[in-house]
């Protein structure tokens, strides 16, 4: 009953003023976070919402709570409550407005929130990079294994051969290197060049993927998967037999541009373009190629083009975040990309959900914060993250969130009901 | 010449674990078209189970109650290994994959890679990462033929390998069980119509794949003696695209792919540089798929007739 009023109560309260209750919550931390953190007798501020404290030091659990509850919980549940009314009117207001404006505005309060939150900490920087470039791969690889319905296994490859094409590009234009000598450009062109780096991966990625393309979308069945298994390795020896870039010791001096900014606004463009892509007439018809694809060839459908195009585009996307990724790191090496990074990638788009941008994104953040949060328990992390993830398959075969599709217009609206309607939700739940 | 007949030898051995553990992917693949990626991981599994009866009966013969032979200690630990580890390919598949027999394949196949680290895991946390040294049961010596050496370790791990492929072979050609798998792989919507229960076939089909990957885990300890928890995933992996490469469901098929595997891999090391062994094997795997895309022995399906 309380619960219920409580649920209908926020019901009413539209994204915007969610991210009005993020803001202010992580200003809160900003501004109290550390003396807080004294008087709960934690030794410093929670790095990521307690989890390493509360596994470390059991005795620290309520304090943790506490300070999670103090800082986060009740500042953004209390402001986003009172700002309901307020965040309403606005979102109305930017119904008038071109959707492009309203859904910027709304990603510069996230940034923002972002971006105070992470501020307070080095190591949040590094977890919230990884976590945005792990979105962008399980985003691509969803496209294959979810949208087109095949399996995939060369999502490592591709992010290794844009990761080391992109980092040729920069380290040979723009840094001095022992084996590619003195810088070939201004230093100063660096950063306005890096996303012509970045494309460079994609784009590399994508050529190789015609590798696999070609000899296995010639057949139906179970090709793909065996013959991008069989590329991944060509593509991991291949680097570690390169000695222009390192071999197996890796390949580092990668000028660090890969900061908040630029990884949030790659992940942005992303997930648009991929968004876009997925309910466009080419998605549609590689849906229709995924659940029966004689049928979707009777039906004017090009299947094998449609696929191939899919799949480079897929590769695209994983060179891209390759790419970011060896320039977040300064250092890449061929270990990186193996078969533990490839059942890192599937267990994202499986647990998060086939066919559904909104279930990449919730795939990668849970199992990249589940990683991060569980490390102090060092070995059995690898056995309660698995454990976890089969019982999902097996009470969730498709994933947490399958086969929905991201609303924008839903997700933007203002959410003020009229009363007799709430009275309506409420006694149907 | 020479050099040609002592790589066929090492080829032959190093083959022989490829296609044994080529053999349980594909006879799984076969049946449930799912690609079991824990394989390679029960192969590790039965190759420390392997480790601890042997140690075990070497302890126990030494007590003096009852001295056994080491030939005999061996085979009992061939038996014995295979028995247990079949029995855990068979909890692996009641536990983890049964409840996903209707889901799609992809999800039960992220399931089977869950499996596998959580064996790898698991071993990890009940073993600690200390390497352990498979026992040397038999008096390793060396026979010079016309300049090629060969240990006697290696012709039995060989004439055993191909031993119980034969009995494999047999078994699914000319036995009522063998006939019902070959019935379930040939059609598992009508067959089951016919009374042949789905969950006995998959069952059996989980504990010969098992009990094959656990006598590939001891050949290996003998072999190479030392065991660690990640020693499977490799094996696996290239095994796994053996069974793929052989045919689906062909038994001379993939314990042929596993002996070419192993061929191509030790004349590569043999003539090339060992660095770019996984990147010539895998490119010549890459260049028969594109030309015989059903594998050696395979014939054309459909993969959605199963979903």
């Amino acid at each position: 009953m309380l619960l219920n009023r409580i649920r209908s109560q926020f019901a009413q309260v539209p994204l915007l003023g969610w991210l009005f209750g993020a803001l202010i919550a992580v200003a809160v931390e900003y501004l109290v976070g550390s003396p807080l953190a004294q008087v709960l007798g934690l030794a410093g501020i929670p790095a990521l919402f307690g989890f390493e404290i509360m596994l470390k030091k059991p005795l620290l659990i309520p304090s943790a709570i506490l300070y999670v509850l103090a800082v986060y919980v009740l500042p953004a549940g209390a402001v986003a409550w009172l700002s309901s009314s307020l965040a309403n009117w606005l979102a109305t207001k930017f119904l008038s407005f071109p959707r492009w404006l309203s859904v910027v505005i709304h990603l510069g309060l996230l940034y923002a929130a972002l971006h105070l939150w992470a501020s307070l900490n080095d190591y949040r920087v590094l977890v919230v990079r990884l976590t945005l470039i792990a979105i962008m791969l399980t985003l691509s690889l969803n496209v294959v294994n979810g949208y087109m319905g095949e399996f995939s296994c060369s999502h490592p490859g591709f992010m290794a051969l844009g990761a080391y094409a992109a980092s040729v590009f920069t380290v040979a234009a723009f840094v001095q290197d022992d084996v590619f000598g003195p810088p070939l450009l201004p230093p100063v062109l660096g950063p306005f060049m890096f996303p012509v780096a970045l494309i460079v991966g994609g784009l590399v990625a994508a050529l190789a993927a015609l590798l696999v393309a070609i000899p296995s979308f010639r057949t139906r069945g179970d090709y793909l998967a065996i013959i991008s298994l069989a590329f991944m390795f060509i593509v991991k020896s291949l680097i570690e037999n390169l000695e222009i870039v390192g071999g197996p010791r890796g390949f580092m001096n990668q000028p660090p541009w890969a900061d908040l900014p630029t990884v949030f606004v790659w992940t942005v463009v992303c997930v648009a373009i991929i968004h876009n892509f997925v309910s466009s007439t080419l998605g549609k018809a590689l849906c229709a190629i995924r659940d029966d694809e004689t049928a979707a060839e009777t039906m004017t459908v090009d299947t094998r083009r449609t696929k191939m195009v899919a799949f480079l585009f897929a590769a695209f996307w994983a060179g891209v975040a390759g790419g970011l990724f060896a320039h977040l790191m300064s250092y890449v090496n061929p270990g990186t990309f193996g078969v533990l990074k490839l059942s890192e990638v599937l267990a994202m788009v499986y647990l998060g959900g086939l066919n559904s941008v909104v279930g990449s994104i919730v795939g990668a953040v849970s199992l990249q914060l589940l990683m991060e949060a569980l490390r102090p328990l060092e070995v059995l992390k690898w056995i309660i993250i698995p454990t976890l993830l089969i019982l999902v398959m097996i009470f969730r075969p498709t994933g947490l969130i399958a086969f929905r599709e991201l609303d924008i217009e839903k997700l933007l609206k203002p959410r003020q009901k009229p009363v007799e309607e709430v009275k309506y939700a409420v006694a149907s739940d | 010449m020479t050099f040609f007949l002592q790589n066929l030898v090492n080829a032959l051995q190093w083959g022989s674990f490829y296609a044994l553990i080529a053999l349980g992917y594909s006879m799984v693949y076969s049946i449930l078209m799912l690609f079991n990626f824990a394989h390679g991981d029960i192969f590790m599994v039965g190759a420390y189970i392997g480790f601890f009866i042997s140690t075990g009966l070497v302890v126990f013969s030494a007590s003096g109650i009852l001295p056994l032979p080491n030939w005999l200690i061996l085979m009992l630990t061939i038996v014995f290994a295979m028995i247990a580890t079949s029995f855990l390919g068979m909890i692996v598949e009641r536990v983890a994959y049964r409840p996903l027999r209707d889901a799609p394949r992809a999800s039960v196949a992220v399931t089977a890679m869950m499996v596998g680290i959580i064996l790898e895991t698991g071993n990890l946390a009940l073993l600690g990462a200390r390497r352990r040294n498979f026992p040397a049961l038999i008096e390793m010596t060396t026979y010079k033929i016309g300049g090629v050496s060969v240990t006697n370790t290696r012709i039995m791990i060989v004439v055993l390998s191909v031993l119980l492929m034969l009995a494999l072979h047999l078994f699914i050609r000319r036995t009522k069980w063998g006939m019902a798998i070959r019935a379930m792989a040939y059609d598992y919507v009508v067959v089951p119509l016919m009374g042949v229960s789905v969950n006995t076939i998959t069952v059996l089909t989980f504990g010969i794949g098992s009990a094959l990957a656990a006598a590939a885990g001891i050949f290996f300890g003998i072999a190479y003696p030392v065991l660690e928890p990640y020693m499977g995933i490799l094996v696996g992996w290239k095994a796994f695209v053996a069974a793929i490469l052989g045919g689906r469901g062909s038994v001379p098929g993939a314990a042929l792919a596993g002996f070419l595997l192993g061929f191509i891999e030790i004349f590569v090391a043999a003539i090339f540089p060992s660095t770019l062994r996984d990147l010539i094997a895998y490119s010549i795997i890459l260049i028969i798929l594109t030309f015989r895309p059903h594998g050696f022995f395979g014939e054309a399906y459909s993969a959605r007739l199963r979903l």
